[in-house]
């Protein structure tokens, strides 16, 4: 099936093309444009810019940013950086996994949640941290980040 | 007119050559796993490594790999110390471990000195070959040459790496057969581990 | 409008106010700026809701005329955000909540009375409230990091009225390319970004590289910028770019004129959306001002820059696959020879520095080479940037003078371990160094001593450690990392790091051997011998510097089963103190698998059978009634 070539697709194809952007640069404007990296996407831009869809295979699997399969509604991120780790990092990671019955780096069933560790966003005074949707939420324990599940259950279920 | 030593001998050169061309010439053999002559050099299974100084640091030799280290004048080659030895056993031991039934691997390894049952393995050979766990069955040893093959010979890239690190696997796009493999074979030729097999499909 | 340069002249002499009132040099009393910090780490707490109490007080005063609300970049004391410093004054405000704001500005500015509750308070003794006097600050010397919470960092009006493209100017006009290289080379300025090459060497050899004339890229030579910043707990490179970031592009750019280059690339990771933004910014405004572009401050030089973001690999960081990265191919290190400087991006000769390393550019060139090598230690010139964090009370980002001691830095400037712990360990480098135990605790900080202490000086983190983290239990988590981000070209790293990890595990499972030890060593030198790159060559340093220092913990986990931090799971166990257990049942409500019994006001138990050592119950008890043994 066909995937439409929207305008916004058309003008990442032609940065491309003109040489204002990288491959790396292409797919990040994908999963902007898509919230990930769908392959019928990947395929369609593999065609227009005449680059194999193996190298976009490759790139897209190797970095920890791209994404093959869409994220959840709530994007939960748990820094494991060191400075996050040495004040107790892992536990958190472990509650947020029982509090979700999913593992890092997997979406739950109904599509609610992902679940990933961040190598460290910079923000080392404030560890452990915890950001959900791009929102940061600093100075977290066992006791806090429940409390923080909860709360974004609520949000889920209120908005069904 | 540029000048070398491997191993004691002398050669002169006038053109760009790495270590293991000059090798070549010299008639001295270095094991390789990831080159292939036609083909770029990867400089990745780390099978090549010799011991090599500088004119200007001549007592501070470096360990290089030959197959991608540029020969340079004054250049001063040992392919059999014992420092070479030690690093050439380490990584036949750990492809060994990845890949216990490959016949090519266990091969290359007894020429080295490496028994799998031997009494001769040092603390590291041993948990490699008797203790370590083993993540998948599998005989390939990730030396990139099936990838480069079908990109630089019949120029499909119908194969690439996936992922990275120790989960990283040769395969074609999203895992199912590319569409733009032309079953030429080339990969199937160049794999050293004989883990490609071509089939005829239906 | 292009700016000529006698312009910058001109611009600063016309924000002259700036500079006074922010100096703390200002005239007295009549004209304030309330300095917000607007930092990643102020904002996640709120700063912008303070700026906008001030912000609706005072108009609500109608004081606007006289005191101004200023945004700045990261000053450094994240901790203790969000922050407003009031200049001309110095004064000092922390953890400030935009409820506390009304009092504020009716005591301070109304009454002129300074509200000492929410100045700096070193433990429990009085209120420090000048800036300069707070130790965290006073022992610090600011040159990479000069404008930090001084300037706007979206205003380039504001980066010049303070002295910047000061240097750029005297570059361009004063100086030749040569000349501009003989100044660093004379500085001593080494690579901030961890390997510590002399950069004044490195920008010569790319400067004399033959320009390669055929191939398909338009620019006859590059310099990039590595803002990768990938050690985790490092942070020093994400502040210069959010709260300066004209001070990185004035840099690259006096290195462009100097080296030849023509076209820049400044290589950002993505998990730093602020400074992206903030860098975003401060090249559009460069560019309207004519100092990106054709024929710069109408010289003969012409430089633009590009940005690119990172997608999430640590290996970038290393300099050939960042290049690999930005050329839209598999990261994948390369051999060297040919370097860089000779064979870089798109084959043509490129120099990369970190952006510590450019940031420290343009004061070179303005207060000399003599002024920066005097201060430091003989082979260790200027200053370093540094991200102190983990167990340390003022947790932030500080610039030293090389040479300092780590105890310094640590217990002066950091203000030692919270809560009465003993220090442990601090570690430097990330997951290419090693950790420094309490013993060596006066090595003085340069590259020289760091490396003869086993570990390296890295990019900057300082991560501090106490009693109550495992030296086991940290090696294993860095080998852990760096398992994770190894490209997986070589066999050595690829499938080495992986058993070393494996063994780690085992260890910190109590399946530790008998000369597991001696295992991890051998196999750690083999990994640093025979490794492609420098993620494989140095990532066995944290399991090798932990078995150094700390090798009593590894062999009370493999003979007698016992962690003495009481951290690995296998090892522990929770038990409830009788003693102190109140029967609250808050432990028992909170249990993921309900192994707690016991009635209210009961002492509670737990079965060791079904427990699964999460650390739930010792999280929410009030009363000290769980123990870990």
């Amino acid at each position: 099936m066909a995937v439409e070539v929207t305008e916004k697709l058309q003008s990442i194809v032609e940065r491309y093309k003109s040489g204002k952007s990288s491959l790396i640069a292409v797919m990040q404007d994908i999963s902007q444009e898509y919230g990930y990296l769908p392959e019928d996407v990947l395929q369609e831009v593999s065609r227009l810019i005449d680059v194999p869809i193996s190298i976009f295979y490759s790139l897209a699997t190797f970095y920890s940013s791209f994404r093959l399969e869409p994220i959840g509604r709530k994007h939960i991120c748990v820094c494991v950086g060191t400075a996050c780790h040495v004040r107790g990092a892992a536990k958190i990671v472990e509650t947020v996994e029982r509090d979700l019955q999913i593992k890092a780096g997997e979406t739950s069933m109904d599509g609610d949640y992902t679940l990933e560790t961040v190598n460290c966003v910079g923000a080392c005074a404030l560890g452990p941290l915890v950001t959900v949707n791009g929102e940061y939420h600093g100075k977290m324990d066992q006791k806090k980040v429940t409390r923080l599940i909860k709360s974004i259950r609520q949000e889920i279920s209120e908005n069904q | 007119m540029a000048t070398m030593t491997i191993d004691g001998k002398n050669l002169e050169f006038e053109e760009k050559l790495t270590i293991l061309e000059a090798a070549k010439r010299l008639q001295i053999k270095i094991p390789t796993l990831c080159y292939n002559e036609h083909l770029a050099p990867y400089g990745g299974c780390r099978i090549c490594l010799v011991e090599a100084a500088s004119r200007s640091a001549p007592n501070r030799s470096r360990l290089v790999p030959a197959c991608t280290a540029p020969a340079e004048d004054g250049m001063v080659v040992t392919t059999g110390s014992q420092r070479v030895l030690e690093s050439r056993r380490f990584v036949i031991e750990l492809l060994l471990s990845r890949c216990p039934e490959s016949q090519v691997i266990l091969e290359l390894a007894r020429e080295m000195g490496v028994e799998p049952d031997g009494q001769n393995l040092d603390v590291v050979g041993h948990y490699l070959l008797h203790r370590a766990p083993r993540r998948e069955v599998t005989n390939c040893i990730l030396c990139g040459l099936c990838v480069r093959v079908c990109q630089q010979i019949p120029e499909r890239y119908a194969l690439s790496f996936k992922d990275r690190g120790i989960t990283r696997k040769v395969t074609p796009p999203f895992e199912r057969v590319a569409e733009s493999c032309i079953g030429c074979g080339s990969c199937a030729y160049v794999c050293p581990t004989k883990t490609i097999t071509i089939e005829e499909a239906d | 409008m292009k700016l000529k340069p006698e312009d910058i002249r001109l611009i600063r002499e016309k924000y002259a106010s700036v500079s006074a009132i922010r100096s703390g040099e200002g005239t007295r009393g009549k004209n304030i700026d309330l300095l917000v910090c607007a930092g990643t780490g102020c904002v996640s707490n709120h700063s912008l809701k303070v700026k906008a109490a001030l912000i609706a007080e005072i108009e609500k005063h109608k004081l606007q005329d006289r005191i101004k609300v200023v945004t700045t970049g990261c000053n450094g004391f994240c901790a203790n955000g969000p922050i407003v410093v009031v200049k001309p004054e110095d004064i000092f405000y922390q953890l400030l909540k935009p409820e506390d704001i009304p009092h504020l500005v009716e005591e301070h500015f109304l009454e002129g009375r300074p509200v000492e509750r929410l100045m700096y308070r070193p433990g429990e003794g009085k209120p420090i409230p000048k800036m300069a006097s707070i130790p965290f600050f006073g022992k610090q010397q600011l040159i990479a990091l000069s404008n930090r919470g001084t300037v706007d960092p979206e205003k380039i009006e504001e980066y010049i009225a303070l002295g910047g493209y000061q240097a750029l100017a005297k570059a361009l006009t004063e100086m030749s390319a040569e000349q501009v290289i003989e100044e660093i080379k004379a500085s001593g300025l080494r690579g901030r970004g961890g390997a510590g090459f002399p950069t004044g060497k490195k920008w010569e050899f790319c400067r004399n590289a033959r320009v390669v004339e055929d191939g398909d890229s338009a620019f006859a030579k590059y310099i990039i910028c590595n803002a990768d910043e990938g050690d985790p707990g490092a942070f020093m490179d994400r502040s210069i770019v959010e709260s300066d970031p004209h001070a990185l592009l004035e840099g690259m750019l006096i290195g462009a004129y100097a080296i030849g280059a023509t076209h820049g690339f400044i290589y950002i990771r993505a998990e730093y959306p602020l400074a992206l933004e903030r860098l975003t910014q401060a090249l559009e405004q460069a560019r309207e001002y004519g100092l990106l572009g054709e024929r710069i401050l109408g010289s003969d030089f012409s430089f633009d820059i590009t940005v690119s973001k990172g997608a999430g690999a640590f290996v970038c960081g290393e300099e050939t696959s960042l290049i690999g990265s930005l050329e839209g191919k598999l990261p994948e290190p390369r051999v060297r020879p040919p370097y860089p400087a000779q064979y870089g991006y798109m084959g043509k000769p490129t120099n990369i520095n970190n952006v510590e390393t450019w940031a420290n550019v343009p004061h070179i060139i303005i207060r000399g080479a003599e002024w920066f090598s005097a201060i430091g230690t003989d082979t260790s010139k200027g200053t370093k940037v540094f991200s102190l964090v983990g167990k340390v009370n003022n947790t932030g980002l500080v610039e030293v003078p090389m040479g300092i001691t780590m105890r310094e830095i640590v217990f002066d400037i950091g203000g030692g371990i919270p809560g009465g712990k003993r220090f442990k360990a601090v570690q430097t480098g990330g997951p290419s160094g090693g950790c420094i135990p309490e013993s060596l605790l006066d090595t003085p900080v340069d590259y020289e001593s760091l490396v003869q202490a086993g570990s390296i000086m890295g990019s900057g983190g300082m991560i501090v450690m106490d009693e109550d983290n495992c030296m086991v239990e940290v090696a294993r988590y860095f080998i852990s990392f760096t398992q994770q981000e190894s490209c997986g070209k070589c066999t050595p790293c690829r499938e080495g790091t992986w058993h070393m990890l494996n063994i780690l595990e085992d260890i910190t499972a109590g399946r530790g051997r008998e000369g597991d030890i001696e295992l991890l060593e051998k196999m750690g030198r083999q990994i640093k011998e025979t490794a492609l790159c420098g993620l494989g060559n140095t990532a066995p340093n944290p399991v090798l510097t932990t078995i150094r220092y700390f090798r009593d913990e590894y062999e009370a986990h493999i003979r007698d089963g016992r962690c003495p931090a009481r951290v690995c799971k296998a090892l522990i166990t929770y038990s409830i103190d009788p003693v102190n257990c109140t029967g609250c049942t808050a432990c028992a409500k909170n249990c993921p698998v309900a192994c707690i019994s016991g009635e209210r006001k009961q002492t509670h138990v737990i079965d060791q059978d079904r427990c699964i050592k999460c650390g739930m119950c010792y999280s929410v008890c009030n009363f000290d009634a769980v123990r870990v043994e």
